[in-house]
């Protein structure tokens, strides 16, 4: 079986046994530790990723339920309002950039090449540092953290109140650090997912018969490339006014405080489209599976999708209507806010006509579904509200935008993602999670999730504002807000019993099989979990549903190497394999470059030295990634 | 793995971060008449005046000399109580100039408290009627920012005003002692 | 069960409205045009929305009741499904042009200012107090108060609105939206008050340590009353009646209060806190923070970072015999 191979081995030329056997020494991770830090696999990173935001997931709630059981009673002295500032910015910061960016961007990681039909995702050793950076920035936040040293400023970090002059210490520096790391990890997972569509597609994967998943993260992937550039602009240089006193947001040397909001929310309003795309693809996905027919309005579909991508950037003043700007651009931001709830109302259409038109079976991933039509589209609705100016003023910052939000992106994003998790954990870990469990988890954090979050609408109507430590027993809120502080519970109940579902499942569940749920797409036709060269020969695409057009079984692209790591490389439109590509192997580099940008980033909060001196180590490293090994790349 | 690092990371930053950046918000009356307790002597730091510290600072872990929220609230303070009037920023106008690093009665702490607390000859006012005795500290420790005394991780930074010096976070560190300046 | 929901707000609302004097902080207690007309968008809105959202619950439901095979691509059900989805989209075009006409609308309305000479106000927000200045021509007649604005029925108000230091919001919901304080700006806020009463207003951007605590009051009060109160405003404070209260001004006046505390007529005469003048007459301290009386003003006087933690007032050390002066004193501003 060792036999070493002759140069230039194809896969024709073995049998399927030894095909399989060659193929995973060729695409193993080595064990130990080397291995670990070492492996460009996508599917072990994309694993790491998905725990470690599941991880910063439930230290988000735990603040969540914090905030809650201060607020459970007025006046109430639990927390100080330094600590719950802090508290207030760590939840927002860690659900935004540590969970929600990462969670849907890992999950595209694990699952778009597989979904395209090819080996590894494009620039593997990217994606190994992209792990890396996001992890550092999270230890980095949360570290700060617990020595008393966490932003302070609201996951926002408005100025001058995170500016050199009122936010004494290094804590909103550490925040926009975060942001570089979060950033930087969020856009190089981009860079990979977009080539990896453009350019690894199986043979035949036209644009047409691209799966709805694969489309949203491309639209994704996208938004992510146009939006994060912003905060990065905005972070670094709210930095630089506190580090070396440059003026950005200084008014009196001819900054601009309002600058800030404008960077900041050019970012944050295709955050919400970024954390939201990818769980419109999840969506389509498990209504297309669950209905048993073909998704209606394809193409409908991903021109939806592809237009919210676009229009996402063209709303993010609605955020900034209590600023005082001239009432005619603010009306324009009205209009193009509430021309979003066009694709939008689109795509649940569409998925309505699925259902309609189809035999929905009713497993655990569809009641996620049905729970984001009931949540989500709330959410929409009271979009539509505070996208109107004069409504806005008066609902802005009090808890009817924390209620919004949170149906949008609880409604619009996690249920989703937990029915994604549901509907592929049988692929991740080759077990089933249990379908009796899930039912409870899907009850649970629906009731918990809408008994939570509905009252804090009339909170804000009553005029209660957000992150306000305490309120005055004074104006009648305290009733609500211990009913929201006790049904928020029954959430945090639901998803530990999520977690105990799938960290008991992952050893216990029934085996899966290859494909448990009959679902049509390419992830299917390989083994749970799939080996890690995924497919043992790339295969070849003829319709949109490879799994269900072709009852005879899937056919295959053949003439790889087999003696080095190649995948195929196609053209952009109809996807004709253009080249044998070499994948990368596994290397250390990248860990240890992440390690000397983190080394760096860190120090540059405290000198603006770091830059000049930090550079050495990450330019060694770099050498040491991209050292060339004198092996022809490309094989046309 | 990864977790066990960050607790590592989480203990050994804790030591330096935490005296950094807590924000003491209140004086208890008892602790803030022991930090009246400052004796004045000659000889002390650069040759200038220099006293004995109250004892109570070091079982507050000296707070006032690099504590980055006592800090900014002495730069409220010298705003807001017009120091600048005097001494603009830091440059000085019919008071002497501060970021120079060489101050007249020494850059001694508990000679700067004083100066503040009871008033000099020349037109130094007394604040020790008008800032209770920890907001004459925090002042203490900000002018020692200004004149690059302090570490400039705890020091402030800019101003939201025209630009008139470098920041207090960014001022040459001070290389004590310091000749006078020759006008 | 939607209409329920929605309905909901009412039997929270309606004893809102009835106990609007005593200060309430809501969108729904109508002080003026404006917080009317936001009111009536309001609820079409919710209606709207809250209709759509049942009609798609409802096809939901439908579509999952649904019995029978699975209709196929070109097959007869999915042609009419074309028909019904994309009337579904026309009709959701139609909808959200029509809400955001609606929307401009209001707007429009909101802005429409009466033709009388609007009363002037200068607020200028700082970390966590509001400074409220009624500027005259006369320089003589106007004045400076804190965290408490009176304003005549039926007349325009035009409030400037400044920031001291960070971004805040003004915000009073039962007058009319908000509206942020920012450095470098000056933002104009135009109202009209139509029913007496006090309405409860609060920092609504988050603005620091004590965000939670900024609130102000806003007065709707009979012409008359007003210029009474204006007339009360412009004096210098009050002579102190009894030795104790003497001895409560002299504490004040010596003591790091005058610092950063006007008293016009006394020596003290700082400008970092609040305007004392008239502090006893005013409702709240430290704003919002405590309903005026003797007892508060000793106590908040006492030990201010326990009851407000992180504001800028520091706990100066006063003898119990000094403290209980210095309340009977500030009490007796009115």
């Amino acid at each position: 079986m060792s036999g070493a191979l002759e140069q230039d081995t194809r896969d024709t030329a073995l049998p399927p046994e030894r095909l399989a056997c060659e193929l995973a020494r060729v695409w193993r991770t080595p064990p130990g530790l080397l291995g670990f830090i070492g492996t460009v696999d996508h599917k072990r990173i994309a694993h790491r990723y998905i725990a470690t935001a599941f991880v910063f997931l439930a230290l988000g709630g735990v603040l969540a339920l914090a905030m809650r059981l201060q607020l459970a009673r007025p006046e109430a002295r639990l927390i100080g309002p330094d600590r719950y500032n802090q508290i207030f910015t760590m939840h927002g910061a860690t659900m935004m950039f540590l969970f929600a960016v990462p969670v849907m961007e890992a999950m595209a990681v694990y699952l778009v090449p597989l979904m395209v039909g090819t080996r590894n995702i494009a620039f593997p050793r990217l994606n190994a540092f992209s792990y890396w950076i996001y992890l550092a920035g999270g230890i980095l936040l949360w570290a700060a953290f617990a020595i008393d040293m966490g932003p302070d400023v609201g996951w926002f970090a408005y100025v001058p109140l995170s500016g050199p002059n009122y936010g004494s210490g290094k804590r909103a520096d550490i925040w926009a650090q975060m942001i570089t790391f979060t950033e930087l990890a969020a856009l190089a997972v981009a860079v990979e997912i977009v080539v990896t569509v453009l350019k690894q597609r199986a043979p035949g994967m036209s644009l047409d018969r691209i799966p709805l998943f694969v489309w949203s993260m491309l639209v994704t992937a996208f938004a992510v490339i146009g939006a994060l550039p912003a905060i990065m602009v905005a972070s670094t240089s709210l930095i630089l006014d506190r580090l070396v006193g440059t003026h950005f947001y200084n008014p009196s040397e001819g900054g601009d405080v309002l600058l800030w909001q404008h960077l900041f929310w050019f970012f944050g309003h295709p955050e919400v489209y970024i954390i939201f795309l990818p769980a419109v693809g999840m969506v389509s996905t498990i209504i297309t599976t669950f209905a048993r027919r073909p998704v209606f309005g394809y193409l409908a579909l991903v021109l939806s999708a592809i237009s919210t991508g676009v229009l996402a950037f063209g709303l993010w003043v609605h955020h900034m209507f209590a600023t005082g700007l001239p009432r005619l651009g603010e009306s324009f931001f009205t209009a193009s806010s509430m021309a979003i709830a066009i694709p939008n109302g689109v795509q649940i259409f569409c998925w309505l006509a699925t259902l309609a038109l189809g035999r929905p079976v009713l497993r655990v991933p569809m009641l996620f579904v049905l729970a984001f039509f009931f949540t989500f589209i709330i959410g929409g609705m009271t979009g539509v509200m505070v996208a109107s100016v004069p409504l806005d003023t008066q609902v802005h910052d009090t808890y009817f935008v924390v209620a919004h939000f949170h149906y949008v992106l609880i409604g619009g994003s996690v249920f989703p993602l937990i029915g994604a998790v549901y509907y592929w954990f049988p692929k991740i870990t080759g077990r089933m999670m249990s379908e009796y469990v899930g039912r409870w988890v899907a009850g649970l954090l629906f009731a918990g999730f809408n008994l939570t979050f509905f009252p804090m609408h009339i909170l804000g109507l009553i005029g209660m504002p957000r992150r306000v430590y305490t309120y005055p027993a004074s104006l009648s809120w305290g009733g609500l807000n211990l009913f929201v502080s006790m049904s928020a519970v029954v959430l945090a109940l639901g998803f530990l019993l999520f977690f105990v579902d799938a960290l008991r499942s992952m050893r216990g569940g029934a085996v899966a099989g290859s494909d448990p749920w009959g679902a049509p797409t390419l992830e299917w036709a390989t083994p749970s979990p799939p080996p890690s060269y995924n497919f043992a020969y790339i295969p070849v695409v003829n319709g949109l549903y490879p799994l269900w057009d072709d009852a005879t079984g899937v056919n295959v692209a053949t003439g790889l190497r087999v003696d080095r790591r190649e995948l195929i490389v196609s053209s952009v439109t109809e996807a004709r394999p253009e080249a044998r590509e070499s994948s990368p192997r596994n290397s250390v580099w990248p860990f240890w470059t992440a390690i000397a940008t983190s080394v760096v980033l860190i120090w540059s909060i405290f000198s603006p030295w770091a830059v000049v001196w930090g550079s050495v180590p990450i330019g060694i490293a770099l050498i040491g990634w991209f050292w060339p090994k004198a092996t022809p790349e490309d094989l046309a | 793995m990864t977790r066990a690092l960050a607790i590592l990371l989480a203990i050994a930053l804790t030591t330096g971060g935490c005296k950094r950046e807590q924000r003491d918000l209140r004086t208890d009356p008892p602790v803030a008449a022991a930090l009246n307790d400052v004796a004045v002597l000659p000889g002390g730091f650069g040759g200038g005046i220099g006293g004995a510290l109250p004892p109570v600072l070091s079982v507050l872990g000296y707070p006032f000399d690099g504590n980055a929220y006592q800090l900014g609230e002495g730069k409220r303070l010298y705003g807001g109580f017009n120091c600048e009037g005097c001494h603009a920023q830091g440059g000085g106008v019919t008071g002497p100039a501060l970021t120079d690093g060489w101050w007249r009665y020494g850059p001694d702490r508990v000679s700067i408290f004083v100066t503040l607390r009871d008033g000099r000859p020349h037109g130094m006012p007394a604040f020790g009627g008008r800032l209770t005795t920890d907001q004459l500290w925090q002042l203490t420790g900000y002018i020692r920012s200004m004149g690059a005394f302090l570490p400039p991780s705890g020091a402030p930074s800019r101003n939201d005003e025209m630009q008139a010096r470098p920041s207090e976070n960014r001022t040459p560190a001070a290389m004590p002692p310091r000749m006078a300046p020759s006008r | 069960m939607s209409s329920a929901r929605h309905r909901f707000p009412y039997a929270i609302v309606t004893p809102l409205l009835l106990a609007a004097c005593s200060g309430a902080q809501s969108a729904f207690t109508p002080g003026s045009p404006q917080s009317q007309a936001l009111r009536s968008l309001f609820w079409l809105m919710t209606i709207v929305c809250g209709v759509i959202w049942l009609l798609v619950m409802l096809s939901l439901i439908l579509a999952i009741w649904r019995r029978g095979p699975a209709a196929l691509a070109g097959s007869p059900q999915e042609r009419r499904a074309t028909m019904v989805v994309g009337t579904c989209v026309m009709a959701t075009v139609a909808v959200i042009a029509a809400l955001t006409v609606v929307s401009y609308a209001a707007t429009r309305r909101m802005a429409e200012a009466g033709a009388e000479e609007p009363l002037t106000i200068r607020v200028r927000a700082s970390q966590w107090w509001w400074e409220v200045e009624y500027p005259d021509t006369i320089a003589s007649h106007g004045f400076i108060t804190a965290n408490e604005i009176h304003v005549p029925v039926g007349r325009p108000v035009r409030v400037e609105l400044e920031a001291a230091d960070v971004i805040h919001s003004f915000w009073v919901p039962g007058i009319a939206g908000k509206l942020d304080t920012i450095p470098g700006r000056t933002n104009t806020l135009t109202f009209t008050a139509r029913h007496i009463g006090v309405y409860r207003g609060q920092c609504a951007e988050f603005c620091g340590l004590q965000h939670a605590h900024m609130a102000l009051l806003l007065v709707v009060q009979d012409p008359r009353g007003f210029a009474r109160w204006e007339d009360v405003q412009r004096t210098q404070a009050v002579t102190p009646s009894d030795t104790e209260q003497m001895r409560g001004r002299e504490v004040l006046v010596s003591r790091q209060c005058a610092a950063c505390h006007t008293v016009r007529g006394t020596m003290a005469s700082g400008r970092l806190g609040p305007d004392l003048t008239h502090i006893g007459g005013r409702a709240f301290l430290a704003a919002g923070l405590l309903p005026v009386t003797r007892g508060s003003l000793a106590a908040w006087v006492a030990d201010p970072q326990t009851l407000k933690p992180g504001n800028n007032m520091p706990l100066v050390p006063l003898s119990p015999d000094d403290l209980r002066a210095v309340s009977a004193y500030l009490a007796a501003l009115r």
